[in-house]
């Protein structure tokens, strides 16, 4: 460990060799390093949208061009000051973004980028034929940056802004995913379901994210028009999009500092490749594509994730130290009174084509029970979960919740009323430490937005939902491991994670989907204990379990169902003596 | 407009459509088997129908030496695993499908281009030398990242588009080029006048999708990639490989190219960059399809194709645009209408 570098000297060295590279290189580097920035600005952009929340565009050089177009537009036209007309760009981008993010982001899947190329492809052509835009010869001549009346005349000095504002960008973005809404945004790839019971609006996250990557794109354009004071729509077309994308990826998607790594990468390639190959070759031919192509494929072959993680296996860093916490702790509900009505449901269906999942179940809950609902495989037992907490709309009946129906309501609104589940299919994000699983649970529990969390401003909220999060950690049994990468976890840990995380919602009911499948004997009795231990403080639980043993000593009451259908209900003692369910179990005794 | 033009417009957009709809069969069979979305699909359109046209011109056409080098450059990659096995019966297997194939279709191109006018040769040869650059271009680029994300792949995808169209440059330069057609015949149906080029198409198409409902409904090759498709573990779990599950499917996926870019060249200017835009609106068709299905993929390039007819009359200049503009709202259709669970995502 003696040899680790601590993460703030890698900052401070990597700070300086910034500072020091424009007084030492010639102009020419100098250039490239701002296109760097100006790339890095973008691609990061892409990092959160395409890396992290799962959304693939190849729109982004697009938002660059409405970016650079309103300040070239704006300041040459209408001498407007180009301080100005930045937050007119990125409100522009917004609008457009809002647009485009709320037709787009509804198709999932391959359908995006599809409709981002498309998008892509229609700015481009509007650029190129819009007459105030100066069609595809482009606006010249735009006036330059100036701060406090000196302008900003040469590479040296625009290279300065250009780094200060990526640099602020990065930093910003590491807070955001270091946030509740950051932690969110993390479960938009692949694990909406899991969010939104949790109360993430998920939708609406995916267009808030698009729109961060869309203004950052915009950014980037402002300065790019000011630094080359020229714009024409060619830098913005598909293909550039494509380089975004690109960079992204080649840097390593998932990781903040992978847009700089990936930005720098390309552009030096492709510099490289356009100023030494035709000299080595002898002849210009189109030998760059070819080069590019075989380059990528053969980085991407070395190291699938981007190159940040390969360099992070080089450069041995101190790993994290969590600070022990000592914020204010979230305020509870209080649980209903004892034997007060909690849960009703009355005559639920559901069918998936032909396949009655569901029959005409009906059963009911009192405040401070627990009750198993228990059958052999494919009796719909999970089916009822999901119906229950929104994961999948009802055919016809009834779920009352306190006296109100929440049956039409959508999945993030039930467990805002208190219902809390865990997952039969363990739901966690590998990537992300248990404790920020956990956190996912308290979502609702939290209010800051992207933007407080961007500029810090969410630290007193952020430390109490994390310390929450610790605290039903430790309830779990999982207080070593809090800082472990969920994915590394044993089953049983992600287990016992899911029923942390569910506790962190604060429920005033619990429904555990088989939470002992696939648990040891020592972890079924840890789990066993927990569940005392919370009925003792008065929450109720509706779990669905297959280890009759398990069941039997811990509940109040049993449903059975069978084919969809409630085969019997009574105390444990009374389900164990009844025929039909023995039957159902074990068969007919011929 | 009367109706005459719409009924010649119509041909128009089903001998188009029937094209993009082989190569949404192509892209579906792809990613379905590899997730990977065939983004150089294009490329085997372009080579087929250039290598063609130079056989036609009397010369070989470089396609066949990269053919020959793509071929060494898989024995190499595949030669010390085999080694380390001291698997001498695999290693001779990759020889003589990386190394002698490729031979054998270099000598047969040096015959075909010495006998330009026999075109039944020159489409065999064509066909044989892009066919087994699909399978190599799996080895090669895919194999090393079965693991890998989608994003991943469709970088990867895209690179490969490049590298293949900045050959594609080299070997045909930036000249168009077009071939002669299959059949000179023209005749009047009522007031449609049928040119034979567009009967050839359409049926080869039929063809092309028969014998590929037979592959996959009755041979244990097809039988191997569905399964694949369906469920990669599983296939894997019984014995099927994913390494040959993917040299097949993009294999197919070659031989369904060089078939549309052969078909297409006698009516078509084809330059060496003209395939990346075909695929595209093949692939547009398959995203109408789900990605997954392969009647919906069919009826999607359909209906791309009379998308781009109908318009090319209105505004020929804005036909690419207009295409994948009105593709918008189809899309959004499918997206609002189909149901998607979360565990089907690939992540």
């Amino acid at each position: 460990m003696s040899r680790a570098i601590s993460r703030r000297n890698l900052a401070v060295a990597a700070l300086i060799l910034l500072l020091v590279a424009p007084l030492v290189l010639p102009e020419f580097y100098v250039t490239l390093l701002n296109y760097v920035g100006l790339s890095s600005i973008v691609a990061l952009g892409l990092v959160l949208l395409t890396g992290i929340a799962g959304q693939t565009s190849f729109g982004q050089a697009a938002f660059v061009g409405i970016g650079a177009y309103t300040t070239a537009v704006a300041t040459t036209f209408f001498a407007i000051s180009p301080w100005l007309s930045l937050p007119a760009g990125l409100a522009l981008t917004f609008v457009v973004a809002l647009f485009l993010g709320f037709i787009t982001l509804r198709l999932s899947g391959h359908y995006l980028p599809l409709a981002t190329i498309g998008w892509g492809i229609a700015i481009f052509y509007l650029f190129g034929n819009l007459e105030l835009l100066g069609k595809y010869s482009g606006i010249a001549e735009i006036p330059p940056l100036r701060i406090l009346g000196v302008p900003l005349g040469d590479g040296r000095a625009f290279y300065f802004l250009i780094w200060t504002i990526t640099l602020l960008a990065l930093l910003a973005a590491r807070n955001l995913l270091d946030s509740r809404c950051g932690r969110a945004i993390r479960a938009l790839k692949g694990r909406t379901t899991m969010a939104q019971s949790f109360g993430v609006n998920t939708a609406r996250l995916k267009i808030v994210v698009f729109i961060y990557a869309a203004l950052l794109a915009a950014l980037s354009g402002w300065l790019y028009a000011h630094f080359l004071r020229f714009v024409s729509p060619q830098p913005f077309d598909v293909n550039a999009g494509i380089d975004y994308l690109f960079m992204a990826v080649i840097g390593g998607s998932t990781q903040v500092w992978g847009s700089v790594l990936g930005a720098a990468v390309l552009t030096l390639l492709q510099e490289w490749l356009k100023d030494l190959l035709p000299k080595v070759m002898e002849q210009s031919g189109n030998f760059e594509i070819i080069a590019f192509g075989l380059l990528i494929i053969v980085i991407l072959h070395r190291t699938p994730d981007g190159l940040v993680p390969y360099f992070a296996r080089l450069i041995p860093l101190d790993s994290k130290r969590m600070l022990p916490l000592s914020a204010r702790p979230l305020s509870a509900r209080a649980q209903p009174r004892q034997g007060e009505p909690l849960l009703e449901v009355r005559r639920l269906s559901k069918r998936f084509a032909a396949l009655a999942a569901v029959r005409e179940l009906s059963f009911a809950m009192r405040a401070g029970e627990i009750v198993g609902l228990i059958g052999p495989n494919g009796a719909g037992k999970s089916t009822v979960f999901n119906l229950i907490t929104g994961v999948l709309p009802i055919d016809s009946g009834e779920v009352a919740f306190r006296g109100e129906r929440i049956q039409h309501l959508p999945g993030r609104e039930i467990v805002r009323r208190g219902i809390a589940r865990t997952f039969q299919h363990v739901n966690v994000l590998p990537a992300l430490s248990a404790l920020e699983n956990a956190a996912i649970g308290a979502h609702l529990r939290g209010r800051a937005g992207v933007l407080s969390a961007s500029l810090r401003l969410d630290r007193a909220e952020d430390a109490s939902l994390r310390q929450e999060a610790m605290r039903r950690l430790d309830d779990v049994g999982l207080r070593n491991q809090m800082l472990d990468a969920a994915g590394t976890l044993p089953f049983g840990s992600q287990r016992m994670l899911e029923v942390a995380r569910a506790l962190c919602a604060d429920p005033l009911l619990l429904l555990l989907d088989e939470p002992a499948a696939g648990l040891r004997y020592r972890e079924k009795q840890a789990l066993a204990d927990l569940i005392s231990r919370l009925r003792a403080g008065g929450l109720s639980i509706l779990l669905v379990e297959h280890d009759m043993e398990f069941v039997m000593g811990l509940v109040d009451r049993l449903v059975v169902m069978n084919f969809g259908e409630k085969l019997a209900e009574g105390s444990p003692r009374e389900i164990q003596s009844n025929a039909a369910v023995v039957e159902a179990y074990l068969g007919s005794v011929a | 407009m009367d109706f005459a033009i719409a009924l010649w417009l119509s041909q128009d957009a089903v001998t188009n459509g029937a094209i993009y709809a082989l190569l949404a069969l192509a892209l579906v069979i792809v990613y379905t088997v590899t997730r990977v979305i065939l983004v150089p699909q294009g490329e085997f359109i372009t080579y087929a129908a250039l290598s063609l046209a130079t056989l036609q011109a009397g010369r070989v056409p470089g396609t066949v030496y990269l053919l020959i080098i793509a071929g060494l450059a898989v024995i190499v990659l595949d030669a010390p695993a085999l080694a380390r096995r001291k698997a001498w019966g695999g290693f001779m297997a990759s020889v003589g499908w990386n190394a002698l194939l490729p031979l054998l279709v270099a000598g047969s191109a040096w015959l075909s281009a010495s006998r330009p006018d026999d075109l039944a040769v020159g489409v065999l040869v064509t066909l044989a030398i892009v066919t087994p650059m699909g399978a190599m271009l799996y080895r090669l680029a895919f194999a090393p990242l079965a693991n890998a994300s989608v994003l991943v792949l469709l970088i990867v995808a895209v690179a490969a588009h490049y590298l293949m169209t900045g050959f594609g440059l080299i070997f045909f330069g930036g000249e168009g080029l077009r071939t002669r057609p299959f059949s000179d015949l023209q005749f009047q149906l009522g007031i449609l006048n049928i040119t034979g080029q567009s009967i050839v198409i359409v049926a080869a198409s039929v063809i092309l999708v028969v014998m590929l409902a037979a592959l996959f409904g009755r041979t244990v090759y097809g039988k191997a990639l569905r399964a694949t498709a369906i469920n990669r573990v599983g296939a894997r779990l019984v014995g099927i490989s994913i390494q040959f599950a993917g040299r097949l499917s993009f294999a197919l996926a070659a031989l369904i190219g060089a078939a549309s870019g052969i078909l297409i060249s006698p009516i078509t200017t084809l330059y060496y960059d003209t395939g990346f835009l075909i695929s595209l609106k093949g692939f547009v068709g398959a995203i109408i399809g789900g990605m997954t299905s392969y009647p919906l993929a069919a009826i999607g390039s359909l209906l791309v194709g009379f998308l781009e007819s109908y318009s090319s009359f209105w505004a020929s200049a804005f036909k690419d645009s207009i295409v994948f503009t009105l593709i918008i709202p189809v899309l959004l259709w499918r997206s609002l209408t189909t149901q998607r669970t979360e565990e089907d995502e690939e992540i």
